[in-house]
């Protein structure tokens, strides 16, 4: 547990003294503060539209950069080790490449979580203060499930880019393979799915494609924040398919656990069998 | 207790042999030069002696224990060939953070530092530093908690000659400590007066291993001798003819000087037969050098080895 903490330890003090943890809060802030501001601009007037509308379009633009940032912050974590003629040395200590692999996730993960919990906790307080007439307690709850949702939906792409980083032997490799897995499950995924659902003309088995979305961590993530206003109305494109999932809110939470648990298992397992 | 102990160990790659029943141990208290041309198995070997992978066959055990396992690995310290750090941290920043992995005290952090000569340079950034200083740093960092079994991969690379007596003077002091050390270089003549015992490999062969007398004694290499003569060359050689041992030595003249190799056997009754002759003004012996062993035992191919990738 030591040793882990001592990576962890590492990795969180690299991004402090990078001010990449800073720097992440800071567009993470402006932006909330930003969208809940000029929310309501689509209608003609600027100021805070309403609670859903701001964390809906929250999550639409967090789809697009949490994964960017996790993928950003983690994809050189065993490669870039192994280029500097760290990762050899490293292994000669009482290290486990356990130990190692899940100290870094700790330490990016916390990174990432902080920069969250910062960024997106001074917008909500700043909403909760500059904002009349606005429902504080439903605000808190929103924010809550959007901050931690945030952090779960980095942490699966830490995760996957970890799968990267103890697969292949070369940093610019690895920076190519994590930009294809944002490529994919932000741009293309969905339309894959649109497409499948097209074409299939409603051959496809309609109690099968809804769990599809389970299998990209942006959908069940924008899911989780938009369904849970449950008017549903707000859901267009392939979340309407989501509208048909059988599992609650409880189940998007262990669907969106899962996605960091399983790439990280398998970073791990992939991890192990590497030559150093 | 053995520092590790390699019996009849294997390891193969991808079907290529890259070590091939090597036999090798070391005791505490002993510095073993580890030479060998690039490829011929030298990075394999410490590998395997550090627990990053096992042997295909064969048996190794380090420190009385199984290599890799963390209560072993916390008492070996090990310096590679080409380490960069973490560019971004200062030197002290990262000594501490491998001392807190080896579970060392982070009072000898400062104290390594300055042993090495880094005191002035601790607290600037790594990506500053010279491929000496990072060298040092590296030297530094394997000696955190006081390691009973050292492994130095070309240690001396990027040091200037008085570091590397110091380095050199450093390992003496462990040595007696009892540490055991293996120091793998290709500056021969460098690591020549400091070694105990050298093993020489060659595509993943054990070629020799042994002190350097004993490997002089196994290559059977002649001895030089270099006679000035007293009144003329010509005058020494005829000394030389007539001695008993003489049958089959090689002669050549060079600035009128004599140079007589012969066997390490008929050295002494050589000598005694030309100060008896009164024809030798001085005299000086030249011994086969680790690198004239090593040559040796590389073989006429060993040139072309050299150029093999690692």
């Amino acid at each position: 547990m030591n040793s882990i903490w001592t990576i962890a330890r590492k990795e969180l003090s690299d991004s402090l003294r990078n001010r990449w943890l800073i720097a992440i809060a800071l567009v993470f802030a402006t932006l909330a503060v930003g969208i809940a501001w000029f929310g309501a601009a689509a209608s003609g007037q600027v100021g805070y539209a309403s609670t859903p509308a701001t964390i809906a379009s929250l999550a639409s633009l967090g789809i697009f950069l949490i994964p960017l940032i996790a993928l950003l912050l983690a994809y050189d974590a065993i490669v870039g080790e192994e280029e500097g003629g760290t990762l050899l040395l490293l292994m000669t200590y009482p290290l486990s490449r356990a130990q190692l692999l899940f100290g870094k996730f700790l330490g990016h993960g916390l990174t990432l979580a902080l920069a969250t919990l910062i960024g997106f906790g001074v917008a909500g307080v700043a909403i909760a203060l500059l904002v009349e007439d606005v429902a504080v307690g439903a605000l808190a709850v929103a924010m809550l499930r959007f901050i931690i949702s945030t952090t779960l939906l980095g942490w699966s792409f830490i995760a996957l880019a970890y799968v990267v980083s103890v697969r292949v032997g070369e940093k610019p490799v690895a920076a190519g393979l994590a930009l294809a897995i944002w490529f994919f499950f932000v741009l293309i995924f969905d339309l894959l799915l649109l497409g499948t659902l097209v074409a299939s003309q409603g051959e496809f088995n309609p109690d099968l494609l809804p769990w599809l979305l389970l299998l990209n961590p942006t959908d069940i993530y924008r899911l989780l924040n938009i369904v849970a206003f449950s008017d549903g109305a707000q859901l267009s494109g392939v979340l309407s398919l989501g509208a048909d999932l059988p599992v609650g809110p409880a189940g998007l939470w262990l669907a969106l656990v899962l996605w960091f648990v399983i790439p990280l298992t398998g970073a791990w397992a992939l991890f192990r069998r590497r030559r150093i | 207790m053995s520092c590790f102990r390699l019996e009849n160990v294997s390891y193969r790659y991808d079907k290529a042999l890259v070590l091939n029943g090597i036999d090798l141990r070391l005791e505490p208290g002993e510095i073993l030069g580890l030479f060998g041309h690039n490829g011929a198995g030298k990075t394999t070997s410490i590998k395997l002696i550090l627990g990053l992978m096992a042997p295909s066959q064969g048996k190794v055990s380090v420190l009385d224990g199984e290599a890799g396992d963390p209560k072993i690995s916390q008492c070996i310290g090990y310096l590679p060939e080409n380490v960069m750090f973490y560019p971004q941290l200062t030197g002290r920043e990262i000594l501490a953070h491998f001392a807190r992995l080896k579970g060392a005290n982070l009072r000898q952090v400062p104290e390594l530092l300055g042993q090495v000569g880094l005191d002035d340079a601790m607290d600037t950034r790594v990506k500053t530093y010279s491929k000496g200083m990072r060298q040092r740093l590296g030297l530094a960092q394997a000696l955190l908690g006081k390691p009973r079994l050292l492994m130095l991969d070309e240690p001396t690379v990027g040091l200037d000659p008085v570091a590397t007596a110091d380095l050199y003077r450093l390992l003496r002091t462990l040595r007696d400590e009892g540490t055991g050390i293996v120091l793998c270089s290709h500056v021969l003549p460098g690591v020549e007066p400091y070694i105990d015992r050298a093993a020489i490999l060659t595509d993943g062969n054990l070629k020799a291993v042994g002190d350097l007398t004993s490997l002089r004694r196994q290559a059977n290499m002649p001895i030089t001798l270099s006679l000035e003569p007293e009144t003329s060359v010509a005058a020494l050689e005829a000394v030389v003819n007539n001695a008993q041992a003489s049958a089959g030595l090689m002669m050549r003249r060079d600035n009128g000087r004599l140079h007589v190799d012969v066997r390490s056997t008929e050295k002494m009754a050589l000598v005694k037969t030309l100060m008896a002759s009164g024809e030798v003004r001085d005299l000086s012996i030249y011994q086969p050098t680790l690198e004239d062993v090593y040559v040796h035992f590389i073989g006429s191919g060993g040139l072309a080895h050299r150029g093999g990738a690692q």
